[in-house]
């Protein structure tokens, strides 16, 4: 799941919960989420990566 | 008898044993500071002063009758309300515990009646220690001593705000991205986080199981690695000796801890590594390669495994957590796995770094918190001109420990103009040769203060 699809799902169920305050919370997440998938230590199947794990 | 709630253990036990005071005297004197102080402070949730007086007098007993349990025999000791203690409520500052009564002591409190602490009351915490200043509780915010509209930190901040305005002589305290080391800072006390796993936190609430401990908060060093001791059991627990100065190899990990820094925070450090210097030890700047990726490691991890406890009492009863704590909870029920399992990894890499950074040395140096206690209230704060959320401001120097497990100690060092505390944080490779590091860097930085106006 992209970030920005998890993202628009996340906030569309807080808001149907009804807790709007989620979304500023949610949207921390998601920066913390692209930071951890950006980082050098992530491998993919295509067996290249900068860091071995 | 003056100010013996202001005693150190250390002090505390030379007098009981020299008959010059009693187990239950300090008790009392304790319970009348509580009496006094807590309705300004809100300190304490529960005071066992009934139970206190009764263990203190026991204590009195068995030392005159030649049996002495070691250091911390008749010590009044505070205890922070997410750690059970047999027969008593264990809050959690929340009314989602309403109703729930502790039917076994946890294996600290177990350790600490068997070294013949004398347990006085549980404290105040932020709401399932959950946040880091004390502020979302059920019971109302704690407040700093040193000034009552600022945060005594947290989320151990009421039992750090106990032992800084003499209510108990130490406190016992849990961490999980800073929780005893923020308070201590805070405060002005010294408050350690041992390595992960080294004391059981069973019957302990707890908020995130890989990264929670449990530790002291206590006035000094010594207090606080007799504390240790006796919590590890054991027979006598003895406190550590310092090691020379002189030679001892230190390193500050610069660029990510260092570079937003209040003003005055960032002199007392500075000062601080010169009095270290100047005494002869050798301090170079090490880097951690992925420390500015801890905050994301720590979020992923902590949300989801405190979203997978509390996930049956946020669908049952949200509305007995306060909101702020709420809210935090139901984020974590949206991480998802596969980042969960890359913090996982994240994880490894940092404690890899931390023990590379280590090497060589015999702890690393670094502030433990960027800024002065906080107002109460306050959302952000200004560090060096950047405007920070306050509750990463607070976790941004010491959550890396707790993500990679390592041992770390806050110690004071020195106040800001306006009186506030600063402090420094060491971080060792095992909690029995960063006592020692700690004690000697104590003495070296007893007393800083800023300098003169005018």
């Amino acid at each position: 799941m992209t970030i920005e699809s998890w993202l628009q799902a996340a906030i569309a169920d807080a808001e149907r919960r009804g807790l709007p305050d989620l979304k500023p919370l949610l949207e921390a997440l998601a920066r913390a989420m692209k930071l951890l998938r950006d980082a050098d230590w992530n491998e993919d199947a295509t067996g290249r990566s900068t860091l071995h794990g | 008898m003056d100010n013996v709630n202001t005693l150190t253990i250390e002090e505390f036990g030379r007098r009981l044993r020299a008959r010059e005071l009693t187990a239950e005297q300090v008790t009392d004197a304790c319970l009348h500071r509580i009496e006094e102080d807590n309705p300004r402070l809100n300190a304490f949730i529960l005071v066992m002063a009934d139970r206190a007086r009764q263990q203190a007098r026991e204590a009195d007993r068995e030392l005159a009758a030649g049996r002495d349990r070691g250091p911390l025999h008749g010590a009044p000791i505070s205890i922070k309300d997410l750690i059970d203690v047999a027969g008593t409520p264990t809050t959690a500052a929340s009314r989602v515990r309403e109703g729930h009564v502790a039917a076994h002591n946890a294996p600290a409190i177990v350790a600490l009646r068997e070294a013949g602490a004398v347990i006085i009351g549980k404290t105040n915490l932020h709401e399932f220690a959950f946040g880091t200043t004390n502020e979302d509780s059920a019971f109302g915010p704690a407040r700093n001593p040193h000034d009552v509209s600022r945060s005594p930190g947290g989320s151990s901040g009421g039992s750090a705000a106990s032992v800084a305005a003499g209510m108990a002589l130490a406190t016992l305290g849990t961490d999980t991205g800073g929780s005893i080391r923020i308070p201590a800072a805070a405060c002005g006390i010294v408050g350690l986080k041992p390595r992960h796993g080294e004391l059981s936190t069973g019957g302990i609430i707890p908020l995130s199981r890989m990264l929670d401990h449990i530790g002291p908060l206590a006035r000094t060093v010594t207090d606080a690695s007799l504390m240790y001791r006796a919590l590890r059991g054991g027979s006598r627990p003895r406190s550590s000796a310092p090691v020379p100065v002189s030679g001892l190899r230190l390193a500050v990990p610069r660029g990510y801890f260092c570079e937003l820094l209040d003003d005055e925070v960032r002199a007392r450090f500075d000062e601080a590594i010169d009095r270290l210097r100047a005494a002869g030890a050798r301090v170079a700047d090490v880097t951690i390669r992925h420390a500015s990726l801890t905050p994301a490691i720590y979020l992923h991890l902590v949300l989801a495994e405190a979203a997978a406890y509390h996930a049956a009492t946020l669908e049952r009863m949200p509305e007995r957590y306060t909101p702020p704590v709420r809210l935090r909870l139901e984020i974590g029920r949206y991480v998802l796995a596969e980042d969960y399992t890359r913090a996982l990894t994240g994880r490894e890499i940092l404690r890899r770094e931390v023990d590379s950074a280590l090497t060589g040395h015999a702890a690393l140096v670094l502030p433990t918190l960027p800024i002065p206690a906080p107002p109460i209230g306050a959302a952000s704060v200004q560090v060096g001109g950047v405007t920070e959320p306050v509750r990463s401001a607070m976790l941004r120097l010491t959550q890396l420990f707790n993500v990679t497990g390592h041992p770390a100690i806050a110690l004071p060092a020195g106040d800001t103009r306006t009186g506030l505390p600063c402090s420094i944080q060491l971080v060792g490779a095992e909690t029995d040769e960063l006592l020692p590091v700690a004690l000697a860097c104590e003495a070296q930085i007893a007393g800083l203060q800023p300098p003169r106006s005018g």
